[in-house]
């Protein structure tokens, strides 16, 4: 097969691993000296004695301190902009909450490069202008969204901004428009095929279905599989994050063997999450990512703590583009479910307010017929004999979750002392996901 | 007019019910009566035992999470009927009975239950001469 024509942007994606690293080293200088535009990273360069000339080769990135999410929350809102606000037009932010909220701003160029990489993705995967994508992803802040809308409209596809939900409509746009192309979250892809069952509606023959993007919630190869037995088509996995613009970041290409990561945007380094330093190819580590062509909010060695490893430099597909396996995990608790993040301090927090609670609670994750769930179970302390306030009881204790997680639990009751209690510290999370098996 | 009724909170699971009853064991306390509904993964284990309120402290020291509530235990002849005759009274005096379960000790019918208006019921119970067991007689029964 020729994939040699099947380049969007020939002039980075054919690149040689030398004429590659050549780009990201004036890349990165360039960016260096940008952020010296930033009052957080001048004070940060200023603190650590580091001048953007000291930057002569890749290596030297390792001179330069990582940047964290909670860097993103001290300097909310604007405190990280490498450029006037004025010269700003877009602004995501997180729901932040477990604190404050993060931002990220954009300038127009920014926007214009974030389409270029989305568009370069779904090129990649065989989408062309004759192609109908519909983006059956949430809008608004979430930038898999806009970031797709933007990507695919690039691209010269008829894009439709079906967002989530209503499958009925859902499918009756796939069936009208003739849509080729769907983006959405693996669990709504699986809903979305259980819904067109019951309405009698087979994706091979009553559809034009070509090609998914899956992302934003792990997801397994099996439950890839799956997913293409059932609709019929090539499911690609998607990687993105708000910190990085969005989706764009990385994306398989039709080998489907690990996500080209785009090393004309970012470098790309994997460290061992609790000494930072590099970890070998294959071995698996932190994801840590520079960008190379931001505008509005550089960002400098930024610890995503998405867990995964190379798995190469090149591909069959002729793209040098370092390859990353599947994100495996994370480094810090937090627990991505149905693609929204979730930390076990918000779960704690809504249980500490039942007084007829113990301390000690478990939240364990499990995959239910392709459906990813959670199960919280908490140690009751105090009860009156009355099985109905019970009930009562575990209602309300999963309403008040579902305000605070935005996703509803199962929620069990168990009588103080039988949850597992590790040595001094207990055990909050246990993950039995197939994802990650 | 009362008994003292132990009621355990308990995990679907093998083996929860056994620690109770090792516990009332150690401590020489009788089973008089006992009942667990089948429950999806929770449930309620109640116990009329010879003396609740040592059981009670026991339990809580076995770390168990225990609580103690107040139930009618009627004591009926053993003629079909009379359980029958009894619920019918409450029921035509308005009084909602919450739960109930049933036993026979000497030869005489009792009848556990706990009401949402124990002094409607207690007024009840006086007014139709029911007879019921008390507390301090709950030792001679086991």
């Amino acid at each position: 097969m020729d994939y040699k024509s099947e380049y969007l942007h020939p002039q980075f994606e054919a690149l040689s691993r030398e004429e590659l690293e050549k780009l990201q080293i004036e890349r990165l200088q360039a960016t260096v000296r940008h952020c010296m535009n930033s009052p957080f990273y001048k004070q940060r360069f200023e603190e650590c004695g580091l001048k953007p000339e000291d930057i002569k080769s890749l290596d030297d990135i390792r001179k330069i301190p990582f940047t964290t999410k909670q860097d993103l929350r001290d300097t909310y809102p604007f405190g990280m902009a490498s450029v006037p606000l004025t010269k700003c037009v877009r602004l995501h932010s997180s729901s932040g909450t477990t604190g404050n909220p993060t931002v990220i701003l954009h300038t127009q160029k920014d926007l214009d490069e974030w389409a270029n990489a989305v568009a370069r993705c779904l090129w990649m995967v065989g989408l062309r202008p004759d192609d109908v994508f519909q983006n059956s992803s949430g809008y608004g802040m979430f930038t898999g969204g806009l970031g797709f809308q933007y990507g695919a409209e690039r691209l010269g596809a008829l894009t439709v901004p079906a967002a989530a939900g209503n499958s009925l409509r859902q499918i009756k746009f796939i069936k009208d428009f003739g849509t080729t192309a769907i983006h959405a979250v693996p669990s709504y892809v699986t809903r979305l095929y259980e819904v067109m069952r019951e309405q009698g509606v087979d994706p091979r023959r009553d559809t034009k279905l070509k090609v998914l993007a899956i992302g934003a919630e792990p997801h397994s190869e099996e439950q890839r599989k799956r997913i293409e037995d059932m609709l019929g088509v090539k499911a690609y996995n998607s990687f993105g994050m708000s910190e990085m613009c969005g989706p764009g970041v990385g994306f398989e290409c039709k080998e489907q063997n690990g996500l080209h990561f785009w090393e004309d945007y970012y470098i790309v380094e994997i460290v061992d999450p609790e000494t930072l330093e590099p970890v070998p190819d294959g071995e698996i580590g932190e994801l840590v990512l520079t960008t190379l062509n931001r505008e509005a909010m550089p960002l400098l060695r930024y610890r995503t703590r998405d867990l995964t490893r190379v798995l190469g430099r090149t591909c069959p597909c002729g793209r040098n583009h370092i390859r990353l396996d599947r994100m495996k995990g994370r480094s810090d608790d937090m627990i991505v479910l149905r693609g929204v993040n979730i930390f076990p301090i918000q779960i704690e927090k809504i249980l500490m307010q039942f007084e007829e609670l113990a301390n000690n609670y478990l939240i364990t994750l499990t995959t239910d017929e392709d459906n990813d769930n959670m199960t919280v179970e908490v140690e009751l302390d105090k009860f009156d004999d009355d099985y109905g306030r019970l009930q009562k009881l575990e209602k309300e204790i999963r309403r008040r979750l579902k305000d605070e997680i935005l996703l509803t639990p199962f929620v069990r009751l168990v009588p103080k002392g039988s949850l597992p209690v590790s040595e001094g510290k207990a055990v909050r999370v246990v993950d039995k996901r197939t994802v990650y098996q | 007019m009362t008994i003292h009724q132990i009621s355990i909170f308990i995990e679907n699971r093998s083996g929860t019910m056994i620690k109770v009853l090792e516990v009332l064991k150690q401590a020489g306390i009788d089973l008089i009566a006992s009942t667990v509904a089948d429950t999806t993964e929770y449930g309620i284990y109640r116990i009329i035992c010879s003396e609740p309120l040592r059981a009670h402290e026991e339990l809580q020291k076995a770390g168990i999470v225990v609580t103690i509530s107040d139930v009618f235990a009627l004591e009926l002849d053993n003629k079909p009927g009379r359980a029958a005759d009894a619920v019918r009274i409450f029921s035509e005096a308005g009084i909602n009975l919450s739960y109930m379960y049933s036993f026979l000790l000497n030869g005489k019918g009792i009848l556990i239950f706990r009401t949402d208006d124990n002094e409607k019921a207690k007024a009840v119970i006086k007014e139709k001469g029911l007879k019921y067991i008390e507390e301090p007689n709950l030792a001679g029964l086991a």
